[in-house]
């Protein structure tokens, strides 16, 4: 719908003078917004951080396919032909009991296994990674069933409570999300809406005269948007210095050294961007839903 | 110009305020809407706005169809039609001027022309020289007039009016009329409700009598028909 440029003034300079005007609604919307900007920033900050940190673990997720001590050279090449057909499958790497031995002397020091230099107890493995993670213990499982492979393991625990914690955490967050982001809308809604009862005779007029829905719905637009940037501005601020100090300080914190945080550059910008757009939702959408019952013919 | 056949309306209440209204109104007319209180008068006028919806029966306005009218299309067949009520319906908080360029904005006139058109219609409700005061600063007939300009703001072909002199002295009333007389003798087609007995035997135009929803009399310069 093409608007006309003096139109668009209008409607901004109304949605202006709104938000000037009634100003303890402005007050009320804006501190709601406020409140549940810093909640869901905080929130998200958390839960992609704690995602990030999940798929670096996941990314470190291998299956280990020990051979047969009996299996013969064309038997053990004969298994990873079998590995290779399966789909999920990315890659494959083999790992003789020598290397074996070495990594496990390197770990645990060379006197205790020493003694095994030269009679050496360990199985041949493949080392297997899977495309997506998460498949990894169907896959394990399929391995299994190959002839000649003695046990599979894959850090069956750790892997299993891993992504379920994942799935968890990301369920959780979200429900949070949505729900603060509600609760918002409604607030903003019902504060607007006390305003809008004393502007709804103005609004009667407006009808009687010929004006379009949309023509008295763009002043609630504009002024919803205004409410959920200026609610936006604390959140933000507050969201970048503080995950400013944190990026520069959780990394000198020896205790915490092993949490590798999202890098602030890019990702401090992009949840900035993120907030300021959901609060612009939420003002829209709270103040556009209070004008509906107003526009009934 | 406006067409209605077997119209009735019954309110979500349960009051059925029209019972099969069958009449027609040619351009040009001015036509008196007259009725004791609760015949359904004001239902009647409401109708032709789209204020109210018919439950049953045609409408048209302008050759349009109002009872198959779609949502979206109701501000554009009033943008045809002035309305006048008898609480003017006025924003207190804006002078004259603005009260009137109001409805001009919404349509999404250029200034220069709301500016001029706001000027002629203050010139011919007698009000000019007031433009900058408020409602509140006027005496009821002159809000009424404001209420006027208002409404025929935009070159309605069409002006309603619902009880205009309701609230006003005779003497002032008798102004609201030929203010009213004149907009209709540049062709404009009024159509008023009204309890005046004086001004309907005075000023003698067509009388439509609805009593329990139904027209009863359609007469041309007819008489007014009730005591008071
Ligand atoms: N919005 C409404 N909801 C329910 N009933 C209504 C509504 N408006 C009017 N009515 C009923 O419809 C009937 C007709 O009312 P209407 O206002 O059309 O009468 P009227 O002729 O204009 O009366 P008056 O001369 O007092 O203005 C009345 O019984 C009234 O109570
Ligand atoms: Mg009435």
């Amino acid at each position: 719908m093409a608007m006309k440029f003096r139109t668009f003034k209008r409607h901004f300079r109304e949605g202006a003078k709104n938000i000037w005007r009634n100003s303890w609604m402005t007050v009320a919307s804006v501190g709601a917004v406020t409140t549940t900007l810093i909640l869901v920033g905080a929130f998200l900050a958390l839960m992609l951080n704690l995602n990030h940190v999940a798929d670096n673990l996941e990314k470190d997720v291998q299956i280990k396919a020990f051979v047969d001590l009996t299996a013969d050279e064309s038997e053990t090449e004969k298994i990873s032909e079998e590995i290779e057909e399966i789909p999920e499958v990315s890659s494959i790497d083999f790992a003789t009991k020598e290397e074996e031995l070495e990594s496990l002397m390197e770990s645990m020091g060379d006197d205790a296994w020493g003694l095994y230099d030269q009679d050496n107890p360990l199985n041949n493995a493949y080392i297997i990674k899977t495309t997506d993670p998460q498949d990894a213990i169907r896959v394990a499982g399929e391995i299994e069933e190959i002839d000649n492979i003695e046990s599979v393991s894959y850090g069956e625990d750790v892997v299993q409570n891993l992504f379920q914690f994942n799935e968890y955490a990301r369920n959780v967050g979200l429900v949070l999300i949505l729900a603060l982001v509600f609760t918002a809308i409604f607030l903003i809604s019902n504060t607007i809406k006390i305003t809008i009862m004393a502007r709804s005779k103005e609004i009667g007029v407006m009808k009687l005269v010929g004006a379009t829905n949309w023509f008295i719905r763009w002043p609630f637009f504009v002024e919803g948007l205004l409410l959920g940037v200026l609610g936006s501005i604390i959140p933000i601020i507050i969201l970048l210095t503080g995950y400013y100090y944190l990026d520069n300080n959780m990394a000198e914190m020896s205790q915490f050294s092993f949490i590798e945080l999202l890098p602030f550059s890019p990702f401090a910008w992009q949840l900035a961007l993120l907030v300021l757009v959901i609060g612009a939702t939420i003002g829209v959408w709270g103040s556009v839903m209070s004008v509906r019952k107003f526009l009934k013919v | 110009m406006i067409e209605m056949q077997n119209v009735y309306k019954t309110y979500k209440n349960g009051v059925t305020a029209l019972n099969g209204i069958d009449m027609a109104i040619d351009a040009g007319e001015f036509v008196y809407v007259v009725g004791p209180s609760g015949a359904g008068k004001s239902t009647f006028i409401k109708m032709i706005f789209r204020e109210v919806q018919a439950s049953k029966g045609t409408i048209k306005v302008n050759n349009k169809d109002l009872t198959k009218m779609k949502w979206k299309e109701v501000p554009y067949l009033r943008r045809d039609i002035g309305v006048v009520y008898q609480d003017f319906k006025l924003l207190p908080k804006l002078t004259v001027y603005e009260n009137v360029a109001f409805a001009l904005e919404v349509l999404e006139e250029t200034p220069r022309n709301i500016r001029k058109r706001v000027m002629d219609v203050l010139d011919l409700v007698g009000l000019k020289n007031k433009a900058r005061f408020i409602p509140d600063e006027l005496s009821g007939g002159e809000q009424q007039r404001v209420s006027i300009a208002r409404a025929i703001a935009n070159h309605p072909k069409l002006l309603i009016a619902d009880e205009p002199t309701g609230n006003l002295d005779p003497e002032t009333s008798w102004e609201i009329m030929k203010i009213l007389e004149e907009i209709n003798a540049t062709g404009t087609t009024i159509i008023m409700a009204t309890h005046s007995k004086e001004i309907v035997n005075t000023i003698k135009k067509r009388v439509i009598a609805i009593e329990d929803g139904l027209v009863v009399r359609d007469e041309h310069r007819g008489e007014y028909g009730y005591e008071i």
